[in-house]
């Protein structure tokens, strides 16, 4: 895979991914699930 | 009047909002529209589309559908009582859109048990159309009914049906629960094997290489926002319906963006899957990778079974696949039944489960007209103009009658007040300014060009039929539903 692509997937991945469990970690804090 | 039924748990209500939004769009559609506006570079757009429209328009209607606590009727009827039209505008789209899809994820139910014998032979292309179709020459022909597709249909509605039937903890819950850690747990089965295949890199590299001169081209911003709008399940009722089955102090804010990041979190995992199976398809074939993508109904019911042709443990993997489909189509379509399904409730005071039962049997026998010989034709004329302008023009009247006509931070300030955290001024902004423009855009180029050549050529007395009549008549079936005597009060609660 190239660079550009492989820096592209992971910065797609982290948002998704990443914003859903930065979501998810703050529902637990706030409160259960 | 009944104390409104609720979700069980939050989980509960998210896995519904979640598995709403994931249906077939996510592994056939958005790996396509990436590939074909950019690649990696197509995730800016994409992104920037979530956050100024998707997500603003998700805590909207799971903040109305929460405060006003009614189905997209109610709800736009307790708001201003001359806007319930909007309301029915909406469920009638989702209920043409219902009578369709279900056909779709019929043929997805069919090929996970032909999958079991790789039943489609050794041309996918071929079997599809003309012996599991059995396509007529046209729209207007439209022949018999295919019977494989009328039976996996059949146990579809039923299970729509049981689902409807049994409520919204002990049923809508139970199913999603059931399906989308299954679905995921499939996602990742599939994917752990597509990434592992030879050429597999090849073709993910294919998806993700980023074509950075597409930022400056505004039909990428275009498709980026159609993207969006089409994935989440918004402005089709739907989301105001379960976010109004919500207790007092639920989350709303939280919640919305856990459902659309992980919504667009299963796409990125789908087009990882998708394309690393075409990556090794080209591989094997020895053809370029752009030979070889396709998007839609033609990727899942052709290209993917060539590919599955070539796989080790062939089997296994091709019933894993349309498993994935079925799964991802059926919870969609539960949610956008209970839209139909709760606006009449509210609306005539019926009991559920009559009104599950009588939806579901209607939904069925309309079905049917999509299950002959004519019906792929037929479902492709309506599901391009149900979104075209059912779905964006009826986004487009929520959201400016929303923003510019209604107090929008009566609604910021209500889920303000009980979520996990707050959301600001930027949100008034993206609904009064960049979500109408976007869809004022996307309505007007879509007008012109429907008007100027005729979708996919076909003929003139085809489009009017299954395309015009039947966006013009949901349109007007809103009206008439308005019309129609209820015991709702502005004061009802």
């Amino acid at each position: 895979m190239t660079s550009g692509a492989i820096f592209m997937m992971i910065f797609g991945l982290a948002i998704t991914w990443g914003g859903a469990t930065v979501c998810i970690y703050k529902a637990f804090k706030a409160r259960n699930l | 009047m009944a104390k409104r039924e609720q979700w069980g748990t939050r989980t509960g209500f998210v896995l519904a909002a979640v598995g709403s939004a994931i249906g077939l769009g996510n592994i056939w559609r958005f790996p396509y529209m990436a590939y074909d506006n950019g690649g990696g570079a197509f995730l800016i757009p994409y992104f920037f589309a979530l956050l100024t429209a998707g997500i603003p328009i998700i805590i909207l209607e799971f903040g109305i559908g929460h405060k006003y606590k009614g189905s997209a009727p109610l709800t736009f009827f307790k708001i201003f009582r001359k806007w319930e039209w909007l309301g029915w505008w909406q469920v009638f789209v989702s209920f043409v859109i219902s009578i369709y899809y279900v056909v779709v994820i019929s043929w997805a139910l069919n090929y996970a048990l032909l999958a079991l014998n790789l039943g489609w032979g050794d041309s996918p292309g071929s079997f599809f159309f003309a012996d599991f179709l059995q396509l007529s020459d046209g729209p207007m022909e439209l022949g018999g009914i295919v019977w494989p597709i009328f039976l996996a249909a059949l146990v579809l509605w039923f299970m729509v049906w049981l689902v409807l039937f049994s409520g919204v903890k002990r049923g809508i819950e139970v199913a999603n629960k059931i399906f989308m850690p299954l679905l995921f747990f499939l996602l990742l089965i599939m994917l752990a094997r597509a990434v592992t295949l030879e050429g597999a890199a090849e073709g993910i590299s294919f998806l993700f290489q980023p074509d950075f001169s597409a930022i400056w081209d505004y039909s990428v911003w275009t498709a980026a926002y159609g993207q969006i709008f089409f994935t989440l399940s918004i402005c089709f009722a739907i989301m105001i319906t379960y976010s109004s089955y919500l207790p007092e102090d639920a989350d709303i804010n939280n919640n919305a963006m856990i459902t659309a990041f992980i919504n667009c979190g299963f796409s990125m995992l789908a087009g990882i899957m998708v394309f690393g199976v075409l990556g090794y398809m080209a591989f094997q074939q020895g053809v370029a990778l752009d030979e070889v993508v396709a998007a839609g109904v033609g990727l899942a019911f052709v290209t993917i079974p060539e590919a599955i042709n070539l796989l080790p443990a062939a089997k296994f993997f091709g019933f894993l696949f349309f498993l994935c489909l079925v799964f991802a189509g059926m919870s969609s379509m539960i949610s956008i039944s209970e839209a139909v399904c709760s606006g009449l409730m509210d609306k005539f005071d019926w009991p559920r489960k009559g009104t599950a039962s009588v939806l579901c049997l209607v939904g069925f026998v309309l079905s049917l007209i999509f299950m002959t010989n004519g019906g792929l034709f037929v479902l492709d004329i309506v599901d391009h103009f149900i979104n075209n302008f059912g779905i964006v023009l009826a986004g487009l009247v929520q959201v400016v009658l929303l923003s510019w006509f209604f107090k929008l931070d009566s609604v910021r300030q209500h889920t303000n007040a009980q979520s996990d955290f707050a959301i600001g001024k930027w949100w008034n902004f993206c609904l009064k300014v960049i979500t109408p423009i976007v869809l004022g855009y996307m309505a007007i180029a879509n007008l012109i060009g429907d008007i100027r050549v005729n979708y996919e050529g076909y003929d003139s007395s085809a489009l009017l039929v299954f395309g015009w009549i039947v966006v013009v008549a949901v349109l007007l079936l809103g009206f008439a539903m308005q019309s129609l005597k209820s015991n709702w009060t502005t004061d009802q609660t």
